[in-house]
């Protein structure tokens, strides 16, 4: 489903504060597949995911995605395929938008936002029904600014958003860190959940290394920019809580 | 009496420039300075075609037209060319200087002895009465058209950018053209106060946009104001609150005029009134705090 080729990143060529992000990654994901990145501050996790999704375009090496090259293309045209939830709560939600208006624009990632008005009885009860599985109470607030929830809302109903429409990589980075540990759950098991549903491939970067554990068939640890550590389905399941936790010492 | 009526049809015929100021400023955040070049531009455009003798009316889709292109350039300097918006405002103003002055030939147009929108249609015998009719229905007209156009899907994606880019770009949305499109739409709504506005002074005027943006932007706060205090949500109430902010601002101006204060000032007056409206509630909030 994605295949990466000696892919590099490098910010601010020739000038003093140059870093290399991302250093001669090569990694093949397949489809189906639930994939945990786990690696310390500024090791590039969050870099290799803005480079699949197109939010950085790499200095070298080759993006496939489904087959086709896309290394050079710009965000919004990798959309269709691709869903995303961010670090930040904050980034994913409008937040003048209500509820059900992020929604209707979530169910469009695929399409074109013509001029036509879309938000209709029908639509609404679909997406109560949807929202009503959190069991946060939120389906009843479908007209409230998105801006009026905190951040677990948004972040669960951002996750929520990303299957809206067709979709074949999500790409969640760090989709718990502003959590609370029971919201955490929820989102963990959501993502979960809707991974197996629409037979998704998953990427998850968390320092939460309970998380690393439980979810996901692989796991890999990014140290410098580079993969440091890859682990498919049969080592993972070996793969005890406490040997992922001495990787970091 | 009449006085306050001239302000408060003043008041509506630059709503729909305080409706393009709503897009750029509250929707996609860009303070744009280019208002007052496109407000000119409407006006100029309207000027010379009326004093050929055109009909009013003919001429609305062209005065849009050259509003659109007007904020369309801006949105093209400051996307494309990554120049600060505020720059990009400043540089299409300064451009659209000379080519108002070119389209008008002269630095102020007389138009009274021409026929106009509001001489063409007479449904009151009283000429007052008759301008309002006409541009309350443009205005409703208008507030129907653009809130229809923000709650569609298109409309959707359009203030979600101003919301969180990264969301919208990840939902397939090109964040430059819809910025571009966005002032477009906002400089032909400008355009059209131009256009109002010649008509119902009777003349044009190449100084006439000096300081427009200022007195949208004072529109558009008192109607935020309102939508804070009433936390309202639906688009066209959004509006409603706007044009009335247009129309408070304006009788605020009477009045100060009525006062025996010498219209040299009135620019002055603008900026201080938007200033006060400004910085009062953030003054208040602090000594509440
Ligand atoms: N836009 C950018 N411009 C310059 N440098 C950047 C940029 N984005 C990331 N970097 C640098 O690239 C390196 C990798 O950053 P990245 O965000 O990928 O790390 P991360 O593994 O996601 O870290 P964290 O766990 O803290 O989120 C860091 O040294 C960072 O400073
Ligand atoms: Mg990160």
């Amino acid at each position: 489903m994605i295949d990466l080729q000696n892919l590099n990143k490098i910010f601010s060529i020739g000038k003093a504060n140059r870093t290399t992000a991302v250093q001669d990654v090569s990694l093949t994901i397949n489809h189906n597949d639930f994939v945990v990145i786990v690696g310390a501050n500024g090791s590039g996790k969050s870099t290799l995911l803005n480079l699949i999704s197109g939010n950085v375009l790499p200095s070298s090496g080759k993006i496939f995605i489904a087959g086709k090259e896309v290394s050079r293309l710009p965000e919004y045209k990798r959309s269709p395929a691709i869903a995303r939830v961010f670090q930040n709560p904050f980034s994913g939600t409008a937040a003048d938008l209500s509820i059900i208006d992020n929604f209707r624009l979530a169910a469009l990632r695929t399409q074109n936002k013509t001029l036509k008005i879309g938000v209709n009885q029908n639509f609404k009860n679909k997406i109560a029904q949807q929202i009503a599985q959190l069991g946060m109470g939120l389906e009843d607030k479908l007209e409230q600014a998105m801006g009026s929830l905190s951040g677990g809302q948004r972040q669960a109903l951002t996750l929520l958003m990303a299957v809206m429409d067709d979709l074949k990589i999500l790409l969640l980075d760090e989709p718990t860190a502003a959590l609370d540990p029971r919201s955490a759950d929820k989102v963990m098991q959501l993502a979960q959940q809707l991974t197996q549903q629409y037979q998704l491939c998953t990427i998850l970067i968390t320092h939460n290394l309970k998380d690393a554990f439980t979810y996901g068939n692989r796991i890999i640890q990014m140290a410098e920019g580079e993969i440091s550590k890859d682990l498919d389905a049969t080592s993972k399941t070996k793969l005890t809580q406490n040997e992922i936790f001495s990787w970091f010492s | 009496m009449d006085f306050y009526l001239s302000a408060i049809l003043q008041g509506l015929c630059l709503s729909a420039m305080a409706f393009g100021i709503f897009i750029s400023m509250k929707i996609f955040n860009i303070p744009d300075i280019s208002t007052d070049g496109a407000y000119t531009l409407g006006g100029v455009i309207s000027g010379f075609f009326i004093s050929q003798s055109y009909n009013g009316f003919a001429i609305v889709g062209l005065v849009m037209v050259g509003g659109a292109l007007a904020g369309a350039a801006t949105g093209f300097i400051h996307t494309k060319l990554k120049v600060n918006a505020l720059l990009a405002g400043i540089l299409v103003m300064t451009a659209l200087y000379s080519i108002n002055l070119s389209i008008l030939g002269q630095s102020n147009l007389p138009l009274l002895n021409f026929p106009t929108l509001f001489t063409v249609i007479n449904v009151f015998q009283n000429p007052t009465q008759n301008t309002f009719l006409i541009v309350a229905t443009i205005i409703l007209v208008l507030l129907i058209i653009v809130s229809y156009v923000l709650k569609s899907d298109f409309g959707l994606a359009m203030r979600a950018t101003g919301n969180s880019q990264t969301m919208v770009r990840a939902l397939g949305v090109n964040t430059d053209n819809m910025k571009i499109i966005g002032l477009a739409i906002a400089n032909a709504l400008t355009a059209l106060s131009g256009y109002l506005m010649t008509q119902l002074q009777g003349f044009a005027d190449i100084n006439m946009g000096i300081g427009i943006v200022i007195v949208g932007l004072g529109s558009v706060i008192m109607g935020e104001t309102l939508i804070n205090y009433f936390a309202i949500t639906s688009v066209a109430k959004m509006l409603l609150t706007v044009i009335l902010g247009a129309i408070v601002f304006q009788l605020v101006l009477a009045f100060a005029l009525s006062l025996g204060i010498n219209p040299n000032l009135l620019k002055l007056i603008t900026a201080a009134f938007v200033l006060l409206i400004v910085g009062l509630p953030r003054f208040i909030f602090k000594k509440a705090e």
